[in-house]
Parts: C-alpha cells; sequence; structure tokens
C-alpha cells in the first residue's frame, strides 16, 4: 500500500499532460469545421469540444476509460437489446452481460481471451523451447558456440515482416488458429528465456561445482540440485520480459490473421479512424501485459520465498 | 560405499601404514607468464588418525596439495595414493570431506538441507538421511537449526554447519581448506576448540590447511610448513603436544617452542625463494 502513493502521483501527472496535450492536438480540426461554418470559435469552445469528439486525433483519457467500458460490459460489446434489458446493472445483469460479453465480436473482453489464450499456449512454447536451447548452450560445446549467434540474429528480423510468412507457411501445411500465433509469440519469448538461462544455469561459482565433485555427483545430479536451483531468480526475470514479448507477438501475429484477438481490434481501428477503439484496444493489451507479468512476479516470491530467496 | 573399495582400503592401509602418501609430487600450472610451479617435489605420508595442518605463505602449494588430495587438480609429476587408491578412485569412492574457506552454504535450502545434500546425491535412504543429519548437527552443536536458512544464521555457524556437511557421509579423511580464515579470532578460538573435540570423537584424519600458527601448532599431530616458488615442504614437525589440549596450552613453553619452530622453518624458507 505504501507504493500506491508514488503510483498514483504519477498517474495524475501523465494524466494532467494527457488532458493538456488533447486542445492542441484536436483543435484544428474543431478550427475548420468553425471556418467552414463561417464562424469564430472560442478557446473556451474549443476547450470542452476537444475533449468529446467523435473521432479525435487523440482522446482523452476519459473517452477512452469510457471506450474501455462500453466495450467490455456496456451497451457496444453486449448490443443495444440486451444493453436495455440488462439497465440497471445489479449484479444479476451484471451477470448476463458478462456472459453476452464472452462471446460478443465487439467486446475487448471476447477479443482478450482469444489473444490471452494464443499469447499463454506462446509463452510456455518459448520458454520451453528457452529453456532447452539454455540447456543445450551450457552442457554442449558445438552448440555453446553455434546457437547464440542464431538467436541474437532471430531477434533482429522485425517480427511484423516475419509474421505474415510464418503464418502463410503454417496455413499452408493445414495449421491455422491459435497455433500459427502462439509460435510467433513463442518466437519473441524464447529468447529472453535463453539468455536468462544460460547465464542462470552458469552462475553456480567454482567452489559451489567443486563441491559437487568432491561429492562425485553425475552430471544429473549437478543440474538438479545445483545448477536449477541456482537459475531460479534468472528464470524468472527472464520470464517477465518473456510474457510480454509473447503478448507483443501474438497481437502482431493478429494482425495478418483478422480472426479476432486485440490486435485485430487495433487495426480495425485504424482502418476506421475509431481511435477511440484503438486507444481502448492499447489499454486492454497494456492491463493485459501488467496482469501477466504481476502473475508471474507473484508466482516468483513464492518460489523465492520457499527458496529462503525471499529479497 | 561398497565393501570391496574399503576392504582395499584396508589392505593398503596395512600394507603402508598410510592413509596419505605423496612421493616426488610435482604440479605445474601454464600461464601466459610461463610455467607456475605451484608443487615441487613433494613427499609426505600422513597416517591414519593423524591432524595435519599445512602451514606458509601464499602461493606456497599448500591449498594446491589439499586440491590434489581431493583430485580437484592433477599432479604433473610424482605419485599420490589416498587410501591406497588413486586420488581419482578415492573421490569416486567418496573417501574424504572437504571443507572450503567459504562455508558455501546452497541460500535456497535449510540447514538441514544443505546436510544432507551430499546423502541425497549419493543415494542414501530418507531414514539415513535424517538419522545422519541429525547425528552431525548434534555434533557440531546446531541441533535445533535444522530448519533454518543460512542466511539466519551467523558466519562460524554456517562454518560449522558446512563441517556438517563434509561429515555427514561418514569419510574417513576430512580436508579442510582454511575454513576459519575468514572469521574473528574469538569465534575461531572456540571453533579449533570444537574441532580438537570433534577430531577426538570422530577418529578422522584431518588435512587442514592455514596460515596462522598458533591456529596450526594448537591443532596438529603434525606441521608441514611450506614456501612458495616453487611450492615445497621446507619442515615437517611432529608436535609434542599432549592429545588432550585446552586452550591455555597456548601459553606453555612446548607450545610456544613449537611455534618458534614453525615460524624458523617459514622464514628459513622465505630466505631461500629470497636468494
Amino acid at each position: 500500500m505504501k507504493n500506491a502513493l508514488p503510483i498514483l502521483t504519477v498517474v495524475a501527472v501523465l494524466m494532467a499532460l494527457w488532458y493538456v496535450a488533447v486542445v492542441p492536438m484536436n483543435a484544428p480540426w474543431e478550427r475548420n469545421q468553425a471556418a467552414m461554418r463561417g464562424e469564430e470559435i472560442s478557446f473556451g469552445q474549443i476547450l470542452t469540444a476537444t475533449m468529446n469528439q467523435d473521432r479525435p486525433v487523440l482522446p482523452a483519457p476519459h473517452q477512452v476509460l469510457i471506450g474501455l467500458y462500453e466495450q467490455t460490459l456496456g451497451c457496444e460489446a453486449v448490443g443495444r437489446r440486451v444493453c436495455r434489458a440488462t439497465t440497471p446493472l445489479n449484479l444479476e445483469n451484471f451477470l448476463t452481460r458478462l456472459n453476452e460479453t464472452r462471446t460478443s465480436v465487439r467486446s475487448l473482453i471476447y477479443h482478450g481471451w482469444v489473444t490471452l489464450s494464443a499469447t499463454m499456449l506462446g509463452f510456455i512454447f518459448g520458454t520451453g523451447a528457452g529453456i532447452l536451447l539454455a540447456v543445450g548452450i551450457v552442457y554442449n560445446r558445438a552448440m555453446d558456440s553455434s546457437v547464440m549467434p542464431w538467436a541474437i540474429a532471430s531477434q533482429t528480423i522485425p517480427i511484423i515482416a516475419l509474421a505474415p510468412m510464418i503464418i502463410v507457411v503454417l496455413n499452408s501445411v493445414g495449421i491455422s488458429g491459435m497455433v500459427p500465433k502462439a509460435i510467433i509469440a513463442a518466437y519473441l519469448s524464447f529468447f529472453p528465456v535463453v539468455v536468462g538461462m544460460v547465464k542462470g544455469l552458469r552462475a553456480p561459482d567454482a567452489m559451489q561445482m567443486d563441491l559437487m565433485k568432491t561429492y562425485s555427483a553425475s552430471g544429473l545430479g549437478v543440474f538438479l540440485k545445483l545448477r536449477l536451483p541456482t537459475s531460479m531468480p534468472y528464470l524468472f526475470a527472464s520470464l517477465k520480459v518473456g510474457i510480454a514479448a509473447a503478448l507483443v507477438g501474438t497481437i502482431v501475429g493478429e494482425l495478418p490473421v483478422q480472426q479476432g484477438g486485440l490486435g485485430v481490434r487495433l487495426l480495425s481501428g485504424s482502418y476506421y479512424g475509431q481511435t477511440v477503439q484503438i486507444w481502448a484496444a492499447l489499454f486492454a493489451a497494456a492491463i493485459l501485459a501488467a496482469g501477466l507479468v504481476g502473475i508471474v512476479a507473484l508466482i516468483e516470491r513464492r518460489v523465492l520465498a520457499r527458496m529462503g530467496m525471499a529479497s | 560405499m561398497t565393501e570391496t573399495n574399503s576392504a582395499a582400503g584396508h589392505a593398503a592401509r596395512a600394507e603402508y601404514g598410510a592413509v596419505i602418501e605423496a612421493r616426488d609430487l610435482s604440479l605445474t600450472f601454464t600461464t601466459n607468464d610461463g610455467p607456475v610451479h605451484a608443487l615441487k617435489d613433494v613427499t609426505l605420508t600422513i597416517s591414519k588418525g593423524e591432524f595435519v595442518s599445512f602451514i606458509g605463505p601464499s602461493g606456497c602449494g599448500k591449498t594446491t596439495f589439499l586440491r590434489t588430495i581431493a583430485d580437484l587438480e592433477q599432479p604433473t609429476a610424482g605419485t599420490l595414493t589416498v587410501n591406497g587408491m588413486t586420488p581419482h578412485q578415492a573421490r569416486m569412492a567418496r573417501a574424504y570431506g572437504y571443507v572450503f574457506q567459504a562455508a558455501g552454504l546452497y541460500p535456497w535450502r535449510t540447514i538441514g538441507g544443505n546436510v544432507r545434500l551430499p546423502l541425497e546425491i549419493m543415494g542414501f535412504s530418507r531414514a539415513e538421511q535424517k538419522e545422519r543429519c541429525a547425528r552431525v548437527l548434534e555434533l557440531v552443536e546446531l541441533a535445533g537449526f535444522e530448519k533454518k536458512f543460512p542466511w539466519q544464521l551467523s558466519g562460524g555457524m554456517q562454518q560449522r554447519a558446512s563441517i556438517a556437511r563434509a561429515l555427514a557421509f561418514d569419510a574417513d579423511i576430512l580436508l579442510m581448506d582454511e575454513p576459519f580464515g575468514a572469521l574473528d579470532e574469538i569465534v575461531r578460538d572456540r571453533l579449533n576448540e570444537e574441532l580438537l573435540k570433534l577430531w577426538a570423537r570422530t577418529q578422522k584424519t584431518i588435512g587442514f590447511v592455514t596460515h596462522s600458527i598458533p591456529e596450526a601448532v594448537y591443532l596438529s599431530t603434525k606441521i608441514v610448513v611450506m614456501s612458495p616458488r616453487p611450492g615445497r615442504i621446507t619442515d615437517v614437525i611432529d608436535s609434542t603436544l599432549p592429545k588432550e589440549r585446552p586452550l591455555d596450552i597456548r601459553d606453555s613453553p612446548e607450545f610456544i617452542d613449537i611455534a618458534h619452530r614453525v615460524r624458523e622453518g617459514l622464514r628459513a624458507g622465505y630466505d631461500e625463494a629470497g636468494a
């Protein structure tokens, strides 16, 4: 709780700056409109008008928040009929709306779920691949000198260029839907895991390795009793980066597929100039990412506390 | 371990009368600045139940010698047997416990977990792990600390836990590389006293590296004085002190005599190396 004040302060400052920026960003359109009508427009009128445009260049924070509500539990998501039937919003109606919004193509909850499931699958793929590669790099001299440059090279290719190709290739062999997006997510998320785990598995110092040698411990013994536990803090640091990267990968993977997901909301928003929709989807993605990283951090705290390494 | 190993060990001991025997042992490291003679023609016999200290300035090869016994370094010339076997065979047979300068406890394991570590690796049953863990923690006076994590213990207690860990699997040789080097004088005195008691109770053969003259004289039945460049033995002193040693024995004339001889040995080695 004592962290709340600094965070809220920063949020308040950002909000203030955002509101200040809204006026000059949206003012030219208002002036144009006024000029076309042949009217004079006062600063006060501009001030109020720029906060509530239909298609603002920069939507005001409250517009984004309303957009978020509308596209999750509001009328835009559940449809006018259901919306009317479930007003006022008591608990029963809330559950009805929640049920409706799960399947509505206009709902960020539906699209968020599509993105989340592909992200999780990709994160699992990526983490698994990352750990396996790291073990290979640490234990195999040939892999040590050959894999890392490729892993680094893989991350220098813009994912936006690679994603359509992965989807087309996989589609041609009959794989479509969630898996191609998950593979793109994995492509982004394996890298931090490889880097972190290689570092972590190599973290035991010479003395700790000597100690295992004096027990004439087997290779598996050294791995399970020393290298793996030593690498845990490194692994969790990587997982936090990796899960956020997986989300980005999934969203990028959704752009060419157009079969649901936050990426689709972002793209369709930009097609139709629905800036509020774009920002709402952006915020949904950010909330999702924060939630995922938060869950990993929570697991990290639990695991490291049990290992006596609580920080 | 296996019966054949210990049988071979007994036979060898009867034959050689020695647990550790080094003959003309040399170890040369090749570095970018040319060869470094860490050990040169070291010949030494350690009998069962002896407490042998290795003392000398840094670079004299005392730690290297201990590590060679433990098969953590490979000699470049000469012969070395441990329990009548090669150091490698001895290590595979888990013939010794090794205590490093730092306690090196795994921070993610409790004290009990750390002591059980070698037992887990060596495949002892759960019941036996528990029994042995309790016994050795008792031995180093850490009973009741089994569930504590290392960071909850003082440096001296951590080092005692690491000794317990080395004792847990009952190897009859204990190799200790400046185990109390990082501890303050008061804790060190106490641990020295406890180590002597522990040695009397367990009848182990102990190899002990130190750079403290009083520590070496107080603990040992045999003091090996070494000097650097090249690392070699300059004097081997058999202690005439009684086995029962209260701390104030350090003020006795006998103790001071032995300490004097160690100091002379160190100085002789230093002059030689300087010349």
